[in-house]
């Protein structure tokens, strides 16, 4: 904890005031922690109740789905009665609401498994390609953004915005297709699709195939799984990045004209240094913020990215579930996505603490 | 803050690490051997129970696990023996005496007999059976006319005589019976395995198939193996099936051209070409067993409700020029209602031909020499039989526009589709249909017979009801002598074209495509095109 004091307008005391200090800060971060936590019960209600109208207001009917096109009317009602979907609406919203109390987020109307257990898989896979995806943009990201700055109005910060502005402005689903064409079909150097090469029979646990392919010691596997994770997770960080690298370039780029850098600069201290300790320290806030709504778009808007590449993720599962009306797994995917927003949000919001001293929680 | 500078080196190494790891990969392949044929699809199977799915990703898949009691030929929708050698009917039609194959056994180890026949369907009609769970069994009800114990049920009894003898007996004869029992849906499913745990069968079958199941990953891949001891001597010849979901048709057509994949299906008509002309590929033609249409609702007032005018329509498509463009060639136009590949077909029934003199000279006639304006439905979502029904909506558009017809193009996705043509808010809907078991009756009577014209969920969108028609379709439901029950189709054909509650627009063939390497000629097959029992790889 100690890099939190060191700059900023928050005194600094002696040992002993800074221990006492950092424990009533302890404290601050945890009321703070459970009040957002807590906020999430009214937000959670608020989404279940809205995604539960929207998709009960849409044409169509699971029944029908679950019998494709050859439903007889009477085949249609045995299934309407059968999945209770003949019940007034009010009465299906709290049988659903009354599962969820206890744990239980329903059961898909078309597979008619449990969608806790069904959705792990997806959301696993989900999260591993946003992940690397997330990692790409933000390594490749930033320091673009830092290179841009550093090298203000010069050809390197043009040439780094414009990519950064193709970047930004490449339809995803075209850039996945371009690079299927490319790396898979022409110079055949990386796997089109799919999570890992089916012919290995791989048996997940976890469902982070990297991770598996760790613990079961199987390099092969390891280096495959990566491998096929390369090209997607490339298409999905493209946009990302290049948001992450103009927002670092204008963060930094206001940061840099600050007195203390210019001090810094004066006393000597190497230009990695003032760029990557000082400068980037106090341009970082806007920075994250970027990260915390990325990541959360990432886990839950990835559908282009994963029907591309034949990703078995959330987002295709979603998608799935609503050509076929699947209520129960538009309604508790969706609530789960929203727990996951918000969460990464609330540790967006702990890590500028973390950040910058100047944040305190619990004074508003 | 030595975090932030420590986590980037992290990521930077992280990152160099994994390339380093990305480029030394390739190489030593862990191909565990034997012949692994890996086929790309659209979407995942809904369950693995033949009996318990309509859709034809499950059937496609279950198909390879299940045998039926009867089969179709290669060469058209006729039948053949399967797991019964043989079968006799009474005079009255009434009683079915099937001959079992002897010496067949469920993947789990135990017999095929006639306890299992009786078993299978059993559970499937009788609503109180203790297995009869898992969900629902729609095709049953709606090939059988329904559960034990409703009215329009039509299997009586069905009994094990001996070991490997079975007698169904049918309240009336029923003339697609046997055709019926060679659907993918009558697959006969181990009694064991379904007693053991029936509410999970559906995602661990056990058949007596040319294929084992070994593993399902929802959304990704099914894994089937080789059944070592399958009845039929010599085959399968591959090793090892997986079906893998691969929802972009793009996407799946660049991994077939990069060799990812050994087949695919549903190819986006603008890759036929392509696949046409590389030499490591192999692309079918053969017409699926489907028909893509357009219905005028005759129960919504306006101009079509007259003959006239729906002969006048029919004279304004130029279907060469849609298949041409929208199909790139792969369909055929269609002029009945059903195919050329199911029995009864009539050659003698002639196109309107296009021709837009004719068509003005109708309008004319019935009193629209104005013309009119009409909304008409197209599909948002590919289907089968139609890949994008928004581009033949705008081709008809285009054409009624030369005799002053109007056209409002209206989509939506398929299920409001179904929805809303099942309730007949349409005025015209572009539609299509999937054959099941290659009859007649599965095409005419179910799409435009005045039975099926029931709201919400009618089967027949053009809501056309015709006494002449339903005598005849009837008729030929209750016989089972083919050359009556052909004559019977022949004339409904005759009576469909005249009356015209339809465009018939084309037959579609399924989009399928494989590396060259791929043999076998069971591809070519109207019905069970996916049936991989004969398919080999031979590099």
């Amino acid at each position: 904890m100690l890099p939190l004091f060191q700059i900023g307008s928050t005194g600094q005391g002696s040992i002993g005031e800074t221990a006492v200090f950092q424990r009533k800060v302890g404290e601050i971060v945890f009321a703070y922690t459970v009040r957002r936590l807590l906020m999430l019960i009214p937000v959670l209600i608020g989404m279940s109740i809205i995604t539960f109208s929207i998709v009960h207001a849409i044409p169509g009917d699971p029944a029908r789905a679950i019998l494709g096109d050859k439903a007889t009317p009477e085949a249609v009602e045995k299934i309407r009665t059968h999945l209770g979907l003949d019940q007034p609406l009010y009465i299906q919203y709290f049988e659903y609401v009354k599962g969820l109390l206890q744990g239980d987020l329903g059961e898909s109307l078309i597979t008619q498994r449990p969608i806790a257990e069904e959705i792990g898989p997806y959301l696993a896979g989900t999260m591993e390609l946003a992940l690397l995806a997330m990692g790409i943009a933000i390594f490749f990201g930033m320091n673009l953004g830092i290179l841009s700055a550093w090298r203000h109005n010069s050809a390197v910060d043009y040439t780094a915005m414009v990519i950064a502005l193709i970047g930004v402005s490449m339809p995803v689903f075209w850039l996945g297709l371009m690079e299927q064409w490319v790396f898979a079909q022409e110079l055949g150097w990386l796997p089109s699709n799919g999570r890992i090469d089916p012919r290995l029979g791989f048996e997940p646990i976890t469902h982070f195939y990297l991770l598996d392919s760790l613990i079961k010691g199987d390099f092969y596997a390891f280096n495959d799984a990566f491998n096929h994770m390369i090209l997607p997770a490339v298409a999905l960080g493209t946009i990302p990045m290049a948001i992450i690298a103009r927002m670092t370039r204008s963060s930094m780029l206001e940061v840099m004209r600050s007195d203390y850098v210019r001090t810094a600069r004066a006393k000597g201290v190497s230009e990695f240094l003032v760029i990557y300790k000082h400068t980037l320290k106090n341009a970082f806030i806007p920075i994250l913020t970027v990260f915390g709504l990325q990541m959360g778009l990432l886990l839950g808007g990835a559908v282009l990215t994963e029907t591309i590449f034949s990703w078995p993720g959330v987002g295709q599962y979603l998608v799935d579930a609503i050509n076929n009306r699947d209520y129960p797994v538009i309604q508790s995917g969706i609530l789960i996505i929203a727990t996951l927003f918000v969460l990464i949000n609330l540790i967006v919001d702990l890590l500028y603490a973390a950040v910058d001293p100047r944040i305190q929680y619990g004074k508003e | 803050m030595i975090w932030r500078k420590s986590s980037i080196l992290t990521l930077a190494l992280l990152f160099i690490f994994s390339t380093v790891l990305a480029a030394c990969g390739g190489g030593t392949g862990a191909d565990s051997g034997g012949k692994t044929l890996i086929w790309g699809r659209g979407s995942d199977s809904k369950l693995l129970d033949p009996a318990q799915v309509t859709d034809g990703e499950s059937m496609k898949v279950t198909k390879n696990i299940f045998d039926t009691l009867v089969d179709y030929k290669e060469e058209n929708t006729e039948v053949e023996p399967a797991l019964a050698e043989s079968w006799e009917t009474s005079e009255d039609g009434k009683t079915w005496t099937f001959h079992l194959r002897k010496g067949v056994k469920f993947h789990d180890g135990t017999d095929f007999n006639a306890d299992a026949v009786v078993f299978n369907f059993e559970r499937w009609m009788d609503k109180d059976h203790p297995q009869h769970k898992g969900g629902d069994f729609p095709y049953y009800g709606y090939m059988f006319g329904g559960y034990k114990g409703d009215e329009g049920h039509i299997i009586e009894s069905v009994e094990a005589v001996d070991e490997h003898t079975v007698e169904f007996k049918l309240k009336e004869p029923q003339g697609p019976f046997l055709a019926n029992l060679g659907m993918s849906a009558f697959a006969i499913a181990s009694p064991k395995a379904v007693k053991k745990d029936p509410e999970g069968f559906a995602k661990n079958p056990v058949g007596t198939g040319p294929f084992k199941f070994v593993s399902w990953k929802k959304n990704n891949s099914i894994t089937l193996e080789k059944n070592e001891d399958y009845w039929e001597k010599g085959k399968p010849k591959l090793d090892k099936v997986i079906f893998k979901s691969m929802p972009d048709n793009t996407a799946r057509f660049t991994a077939l051209q990069s060799g990812d994949i050994d087949v695919m299906d549903g190819m986006n008509p603008s890759d036929a070409k392509t696949a046409e002309n590389e030499d490591k590929l192999k692309l079918y033609k053969r017409v699926g067993m489907n028909v893509g249409y357009l219905a005028f609702n005759v129960d919504k007032k306006g101009p079509w409700q007259k003959k006239k005018v729906r002969q006048a329509l029919n004279h304004a498509v130029n279907k060469k020029a849609i298949i041409k463009s929208v199909y790139a060639g792969l369909a055929e136009p269609a002029v009945n209602p059903m195919p050329s590949s199911v029995w009864g077909y009539n050659e003698k029934v002639e196109d309107y031909e296009y021709d837009l003199d004719k068509a003005k000279e109708l309008l004319e006639e019935a009193g629209y020499e104005d013309g009119f304006k009409v909304e008409m439905y197209a599909m948002s979502d590919p289907r089968p039989y139609m890949p994008d029904g928004r581009k033949v909506a705008e081709y008809l558009q285009a054409d009624w526009k030369k005799i002053g017809v109007q056209v409002d193009i209206v989509t939506y996705d398929w299920q409001t589709y179904l929805d809303k043509t099942g309730k007949g808010e349409h005025e015209m809907a572009l539609f299509g249909w999937n054959g099941d078991n290659g009859d007649p009756d599965n095409f005419l009577y179910v799409l435009l017979d005045k039975d099926n014209t029931r709201t919400p969920d009618a089967g027949n969108i053009s809501f056309y009801k015709s006494d002449e028609l339903h005598d005849v379709l009837i008729e030929a439901q209750r016989s089972t002598d083919k050359k009556e029950r052909t004559e019977l189709y022949q004339e409904a054909q005759e009576i469909i074209k005249e009356d015209a509650p339809w465009i018939p627009l084309v037959h579609a063939t399924p989009g399928l495509a494989t590396q060259s390497y791929v043999k076998g000629n069971l591809f070519e097959h109207p019905i069970n095109w996916y049936d991989l029992d004969d398919v080999d790889i031979q590099k």
